[in-house]
């Protein structure tokens, strides 16, 4: 039985890819997705492939309305994914993004922590080979930074669950709550998979560090999964709420500016991973819903957006903001489906941002949390101005960087083109996606009053981006500003938003700069101590380990006789 | 027959080596000494089978009866210990043909292997002896035998490291003499069953304190237990690497039954732990071990130190295991004991094919290895995947283990250092295997191009140990009951 459940299909493929001759491979990672697909509606809903190791109880595949979603955008992401990488002919890529699809099914659909453990390292270990298998020199470093802090939250997962089974006697994953210090441990761990504030930085170091194709799959599984397993263990713990809040404006700053665009989009995907907390917090049926359908679709138009920014880094060979511009004239489609990501991103109706984003800002107002109500409506002002005109206006129009690049390869585009046509798909026809959410949604996201706000949210973003730019204060001229006290006193409305930009940046730089000053002095002393000729490592003479032992000796003698 | 395999699985070995002696020819020996080899793992497992039911053998040598006369006691702790070096020892020379071949002169061959069947002879009797003086016998063959197969390294800095061995190596052995000498004095017994009926009600305590102390300094010292594991380091990187992947998996593995057996059978699991705080020296040093070679192993440049390293760290995880002196706790030693062993003989049957192509394990011209040796790159990333302790290997089974068995006991502390280490083998392991599978040469080239893979001789012992410790990973159930009711044993004594 368990050799047939999608996690467990993923793997055995992702074994055949490494073994097979290089023209099947591709191939396979498109087959792969539809078995996974086809196994979790086969099994259907219910708990099957238990299994029982020294008095623990394994469950391997949990298929209900909560992981169900998950696992079938997964299945998608792994299917268009695989799709967008087809001229990839790096065999480590092919395996590890089957392993990696494989690890996160697996994740959503383990019923007890153990096996989320085993499936939470497993993550860890196939993504990094997406970021090493750039290689290039930087590569090394950022992806083993990626590694430790993955294995490290693994590890608190370990003990966490370790605690909680001695306190309760059970590994069963349900609902933990914030009652113990293992269910504490827990928490941080899923926290550092969700990209927390402050625990988020291996998201901004990593994603853009990846391979073009390997940034496409890390956007869609890791975070994901985590926002997966805090609504399975903790919806409705009110921390949540705030600390979405602030995700999801934290991150903003940055994103806006920030010039390599890859790296404003796992911003941007940050603040969203915000509203997904927001829901978990809030914990009502409405907001869980809206948490799991936001999910939904924030993994498809972060996939699209990723895409895009992808297909124009294989065809100009950067990333960066202000390289790019003006490529409209050649790469239409691209361009397209870029905008179609951006709307969908920045919720504008008929687009799947709008039918997901919306529950959970209902459901914030609904329950009272007017200051997550408030960050939220914000983030989307700022999600719209940061990634949705920011990344199509300084790619394809802006000031026009001269560069002719061709249209993206065919499979590319038509990747792309299936990711839009979902995304549009989703936002015309709400009902598809709110059939298979965990809860009966009794939710109408088209009425008037809705469309109207969001219309106006967008033209008020629209015109703040249009205003900034004409008047020269947009972020990406920020370093040329010159800001003192007297200049923000006199302009202060205008200025307000780039000064606290700056200030946030400027605090950020410096603070940055203080704890890589520390950690670098202490490694270096670390490293002294622990070289091959440092004082650890260094192999003492006959004589020095002949007085350890009498030294020894005397010490235990003297232990055991008084 | 059945009643003498006892005997068979002493005598095999030490009887094989002279003739070894006699026959001379580089390859008949080899071949000879594989067969005695094969041979003496199939009496290993036959008494293994015997006792698995949980009955105990007890075979005295020469007809005269326990107490007085010298006897093996074989009960399903030691059987399993047997089987583990037998088995390693089969694998391992099966692999040794080409690795040896290469490396030491052919006239020397039959010494070698003459040497490594008096090692088996050695272990393997320390392992099923009842007898305590009979282990020191066991003991000084095996050292002798090692001190010679460290020296077959083939540059002359083996000499000094084989020197360092022998000088560390005979305080430790003096002092489990002395300690036997004092136990011996105060009960006036050395038969170990009998030792434990006795210490209780000793006239002289002293003694027995005395002797206990002295035993505790001389195991600690053969098992390479931090901060006494100086000889171990050289030792590992310039034997033959065939020798370092057998002790690695053994040698250390056997002083620690002993120490297990002397410290829960013979002395009583309330006299080490409960009055004289045995855990008090071993766990301290455990930790200190773990922690700080982990950490050392980060910073080497040669694949045999670093695994040689983390090698003091695991053997910390064991004797972590052990100094709980718990059910639990001493299920989680016995079974690192099985899965780092087999762990780690891959990986340095690995480190031995690399030098059989490269003769070198300089690790920062090991980049690309992939491409150019698929088969030992793989065989080395799986089982350093084995050594980090990654879900559904078999490292996994033995650390979720101690971990549960710490917090059982409310060391929530040390649970958690042992999760930073096991971090720790993130980076050593993780750098290795970036290197191997990634980067491009950036460093002086090292005429590397256009290594094959090694020969079928040497990559078919890998890779069945290989398979063997992810069995046990994919099914820790079973390696986890086994050593379960070894732990039982163990904690309730002799019978």
């Amino acid at each position: 039985m368990m050799a047939f459940s999608a996690p467990i299909i993923f793997l055995f493929a992702s074994v055949l890819v490494a073994c097979v001759p290089a023209r099947f491979r591709a191939p396979i990672l498109l087959i792969t997705p539809f078995a996974g697909l086809a196994s979790i509606l086969w099994f259907g809903m219910g708990t099957h492939a238990v299994v029982s190791v020294q008095g623990f109880e394994l469950i391997f595949y949990r298929i209900d309305t909560l992981s169900f979603p998950f696992g079938v955008v997964f299945c998608i992401a792994a299917f268009l994914a695989g799709l967008y990488a087809w001229h990839v002919r790096d065999v480590v890529q092919q395996v590890a993004t089957l392993g990696y699809a494989g690890a996160a099914l697996g994740g959503v659909f383990a019923g007890d922590l153990i096996t989320l453990f085993i499936w939470w390292e497993a993550t860890a270990i196939t993504s990094v080979f997406l970021i090493f298998a750039r290689r290039t020199p930087g590569a090394m470093a950022t992806g083993m930074r990626y590694l430790i802090i993955q294995v490290l939250s693994g590890v608190l997962l370990l003990a966490g669950l370790l605690l909680h089974f001695y306190d309760t006697g059970s590994t069963t994953f349900g609902n933990l709550g914030l009652v113990s210090l293992g269910t504490w441990l827990i928490f941080i761990a899923f926290g550092i998979k969700c990209a927390f504030p402050f625990l988020h930085n291996w998201l901004q170091d990593a994603y853009p560090a990846a391979t073009i194709t390997g940034t496409v799959v890390l956007s869609a599984f890791t975070t994901k999964m985590a926002v997966y397993t805090l609504a399975r263990g903790y919806a409705g713990t009110e921390v949540l709420v705030y600390i979405g809040s602030v995700m999801a404006i934290f991150t903003l700053f940055f994103a806006v500016i920030e010039n390599d665009l890859r790296r404003v989009l796992a911003y941007s995907l940050n603040s969203q991973l915000g509203f997904m907390v927001v829901g978990v917090g809030i914990g009502t049926e409405l907001a869980l819903n809206g948490t799991v359908a936001h999910a939904f679709s924030s993994v498809l138009y972060k996939s699209l957006l990723f895409m895009t920014v992808g297909a124009v880094m294989y065809r100009t060979g950067t990333s960066k903001a202000s390289e790019l511009g003006g490529l409209y004239r050649t790469m239409p489609v691209t361009m397209v489906c870029c905008l179609v990501g951006a709307m969908s991103i920045s919720a504008f109706p008929l687009l799947s941002g709008f039918i997901s984003k919306s529950l959970i800002i209902d459901a914030a107002s609904k329950k009272g949390y007017y200051l997550a109500w408030f960050a939220l409506v914000a983030a989307s002002v700022g999600a719209i101005a940061h990634t949705a005109i920011k990344i199509p206006f300084f790619t394809f129009f802006g000031h026009d960087s001269g560069k002719r690049p061709a249209e993206a390869p065919r499979h590319m585009q038509l990747a792309m083109v299936i990711t839009a046509f979902l995304c549009v798909f989703i936002g015309v026809f709400p009902g598809t996606l709110y059939a298979i959410l965990p809860y009966s949604v009794d939710y109408q996201p088209y009425t008037f009053s809705h469309v109207i706000t969001q219309m106006q949210l967008l033209c008020f973003a629209l015109l703040a981006f249009v205003y900034l730019m004409k008047v020269g204060l947009h972020p990406n001229q920020i370093r040329r500003v010159n800001l003192d006290a007297d200049w923000v006193y006199r302009k202060a409305a205008a200025v307000a938003l780039p000064a606290i930009v700056a200030a946030v940046a400027a605090v950020n730089r410096r603070a940055r700069d203080v704890a890589m000053d520390g950690l670098k002095r202490s490694m270096t002393r670390l490293s002294q101590f622990a070289s091959p000729s440092g004082l650890l490592a260094d192999i003492w003479g006959v004589n020095a380990m002949v007085s350890v032992v009498v030294a020894l000796m005397l010490a235990i003698l003297a232990l055991n006789l008084f | 027959m059945m009643d003498q395999l006892p005997a068979l699985q002493v005598m095999l070995p030490l009887v094989g080596a002279p003739l070894i002696i006699l026959l001379r020819h580089p390859v008949w020996s080899w071949a000879f000494a594989t067969l005695v080899s094969v041979l003496t793992f199939l009496v290993s497992v036959a008494l293994l089978l015997q006792v698995s039911d949980g009955s105990i053998i007890r075979y005295s040598i020469g007809g005269w009866e326990a107490p007085t006369g010298i006897e093996f006691y074989i009960d399903q702790v030691n059987a399993g210990v047997a089987l583990l070096v037998s088995g390693i020892s089969t694998v391992v020379l099966v692999y040794a043909y080409e690795s040896i071949k290469r490396s030491l002169d052919s006239s020397r061959h039959y010494l070698f292997y003459c040497g490594w069947l008096l090692c088996i002879t050695g272990l393997i009797g320390i392992v099923i002896t009842g007898d305590a003086f009979n282990v020191f016998v066991f003991l000084e063959i095996s050292s002798l035998s090692t001190y010679m197969l460290i020296a077959f390294g083939s540059d002359r800095r083996a000499l000094v490291a084989s020197f360092r061995y022998l000088v560390l190596g005979s305080v430790g052995a003096s002092f489990i003499l002395i300690g036997i000498g004092f136990l011996y004095a105060a009960t006036g017994t050395l038969n170990m069953v009998d030792l434990a009926a006795r210490i209780p009600d000793t006239e002289s305590p002293r003694a027995v304190l005395v002797a206990f102390s002295f035993l505790t300094v001389g195991l600690l010292i053969k098992a390479a237990i931090f901060p006494l594991h100086g000889w171990l380091l050289n030792a590992y990187h310039h034997a033959p690497v065939a020798v370092t992947a057998f002790l690695a998996g053994t040698a250390t593995k056997v002083s620690l039954y002993v120490l297990v057996r002397l410290f829960f059978s013979v002395f009583g699991t309330e006299y080490s732990f409960g009055q004289l705080f045995l855990n008090w020296v071993l766990l301290p040093a455990a930790v200190a071990a773990f922690l700080s070679m982990s950490l050392v192993a980060i910073y080497q440049t040669d694949l045999r130190r670093m695994l040689a390293y983390s090698s003091v760290a695991q053997i910390g995880y064991i004797v972590t295991g052990i100094s709980l002196a718990t059910q639990t706790g001493l299920t989680a030693a016995v079974v690192h004991i099985f899965n780092h062993g087999m762990v780690k003989t891959t990986l340095f049957m690995a480190v031995g094919c690399i030098l059989y192509r490269t003769g070198h394990a300089h690790i920062p011209s090991l980049d690309r290895l992939m491409s150019r040796m698929p088969f030992t790159s793989t065989a080395f990333i799986l089982a350093g995947l084995g050594l980090i302790g990654v879900p559904l290997t078999a490292g996994f089974v033995s650390k979720f283990t101690l971990i549960s068995a710490l917090i059982e006991q409310g060391w929530g502390i040390a649970a958690g250092l042992i999760l930073l280490s096991s971090v720790m083998a993130v980076a050593y392991i993780g750098r290795v295997i970036y290197l191997i599978l990634f980067r491009e040469s950036r460093g002086p080239a090292v005429s590397n191009e256009g290594y094959r893979e090694v020969p079928i001789s040497m990559l078919v012992p890998m890779y069945s140990l290989l398979a063997l410790s992810l069995y046990f990973g994919i099914f820790g159930g079973q390696s986890l009951s086994l050593a379960g009711s070894a732990a039982e044993t163990l904690l309730r004594g002799y019978p």
